[in-house]
């Protein structure tokens, strides 16, 4: 149990600090990440309260810069990167050519005065995605455009929770509350430059922050230390996945995957078929002409079950309809939940699904999603 | 926290009292650390029979479901239901009120194969803590 030594596992700049902080570390990616410090209830449930601190120094990072940078993201991505102004941010996905998805994205148009985007990636598909753009620029030799990888440069952390902003202003002369959500600007943090994205996985307000990857280590002491009386706290990937699952947001490899229609897993709002050609588009926009065959639904189970979990199959009168991409116990609402992958004609609030928990069916109802809104969104 | 020398431990990370013919089964401090937040608990009901080395029920924890395996062989005489309705005191208290059942034991032999304190210790160590 528990080896935790591996020596070929990266680690983050922030890695001796968890260990100091008593995080329970593990593989992830080919990282060696904090899964958990207190307890992933009491940080899932500190993040909705007050604030926490996270380490996504595993997180991938490009800039798309040149002059056909937004050609070539428009052909690349889903969403519509045309619509952003200088500064705004739009969640979209890097499509294969068969209308499933090599992974989910975040594209940030960089601030007034620069050239270009930065977009963020999973860091378990980061090769994937460098090699898939690589190769669709080969496809496009005409399109003047550089994707960059930045990572090992850059830092990343993210300060999450309805106390984030509070905390994080003390640290900068910007006026934070006048920064609208889904945007990036440059400021100074507690003296550090960063990019600064009112973005975040889970939810609840707050700001993903991307310094110099050798001063990430000062930015999270100093955001630690202003965060003190707000009883901010490192976070986990732990919590950081059951925050994300209340807020149904979808992870890479259960919602979504090289076989997934984003309108199957409930993404089509990302896809912009009317924008223009882009690669992938007449496979989605057939799936979505015709409607998908397989639909994503939140669903709870009745009563003191066994939690539902990845690969769990899912059935309706004993017959398997799909399986369950993401379940847990949600510490916010304090029963199951989960999402579902299934045979469209079975999906619907209010209708029954059975989950088949170790052999033996669970009873569920099909809710409506997100799980957790927080107030004033 | 220090597991207590009255008992009896298994490599699976159960301990065992043993009062006459009857033992009571709970999981180790070592275990419910290394499971984290419980939040749900499977445990047979009275009547039931259990058998030495295989799963009697389920413990899970916001990461992951585990199998709880029997010490003995026998029979179920109670289960803590108290444990069943609020998982987490498995986490508060695992060598007190957060006993998990207890057993009429079949073949009292069975209980001599079973860890010494000092042994279990050794055998669970603290390397992930």
């Amino acid at each position: 149990m528990g080896d935790t030594t591996e020596t070929s596992l990266k680690r983050t700049p922030l890695y001796d600090r968890h260990v100091a902080a008593g995080a329970r570390l593990i593989p992830f990616s080919g990282w060696e990440m904090p899964v958990q410090y207190e307890g992933i209830l009491a940080e899932h449930r500190r993040v909705r309260s007050h604030a926490g601190l996270f380490d996504l120094g595993h997180m991938g990072q490009v800039d798309v810069v040149g002059p056909d940078a937004l050609a070539f993201l428009q052909w690349t991505t889903t969403n519509d990167v045309s619509r952003l102004e200088p500064g705004q941010a739009a969640y979209g996905m890097l499509p294969n050519d068969d209308g499933g998805v090599v992974d989910d994205i975040f594209v940030y148009r960089k601030p007034e005065g620069q050239d270009g985007y930065m977009v963020v990636i999973n860091a378990a598909n980061i090769e994937r995605d460098l090699a898939r753009w690589a190769e669709l620029k080969a496809r496009r030799p005409e399109f003047d455009v550089e994707v960059i990888f930045l990572t090992d440069h850059l830092g990343m952390i993210a300060i999450q929770g309805p106390k984030a902003e509070a905390i994080t202003q003390k640290l900068t002369s910007v006026d934070l509350a006048a920064v609208p959500y889904f945007s990036l600007l440059d400021a100074e943090i507690a003296g550090i430059p960063a990019r600064v994205g009112r973005t975040g996985y889970t939810g609840e307000d707050g700001f993903e922050l991307f310094p110099a990857k050798e001063q990430v280590g000062e930015l999270w002491d100093a955001l630690m230390e202003a965060g003190k009386d707000e009883e901010i706290a490192p976070i986990g990937l732990g919590a950081r996945d059951t925050l994300r699952l209340e807020a149904r947001m979808p992870l890479y490899g259960q919602e979504l995957g090289d076989t997934i229609s984003p309108y199957e897993a409930g993404l089509g709002w990302a896809v912009k078929l009317d924008k223009g050609d882009f690669v992938g588009r007449e496979h989605m926009a057939k799936v979505k002409e015709e409607g998908p065959k397989r639909r994503t639904v939140g669903f709870k189970t009745i009563g003191k079950t066994g939690a539902p979990r990845t690969h769990y199959e899912v059935a309706v009168d004993g017959t398997v309809i799909g399986e369950v991409t993401s379940g847990a116990f949600s510490p916010t609402l304090n029963e199951n939940i989960g999402l579902a992958l299934i045979q469209a004609e079975y999906a619907g609030v209010g209708k029954p699904l059975q989950i088949i928990v170790r052999g033996k069916p669970v009873d569920a109802v099909q809710v409506k999603v997100p799980f957790y809104k927080r107030a004033g969104k | 926290m220090s597991n207590p020398e009255n008992l009896k431990y298994t490599k699976t990370h159960e301990w065992v009292l043993v009062d006459g013919d009857v033992v009571t089964v709970g999981m180790t401090d070592h275990a419910q650390s290394e499971l984290g937040d419980i939040t749900y608990l499977e445990l047979p009901e009275s009547g039931d029979s259990v058998a030495a080395g295989e799963a009697f029920g389920v413990v899970e924890s916001v990461k992951a479901a585990s199998d709880i395996y029997s010490p003995i062989d026998g029979e179920v005489i109670e289960r803590n239901a108290d444990a069943v309705d609020a998982p987490e005191i498995v986490n508060e208290a695992p060598y007190g009120k957060a006993w998990l059942i207890k057993v009429k034991v079949s073949d009292p032999s069975q209980i001599d194969a079973l860890l010494s304190a000092d042994e279990y210790t050794e055998f669970a160590g603290d390397s992930s803590h």
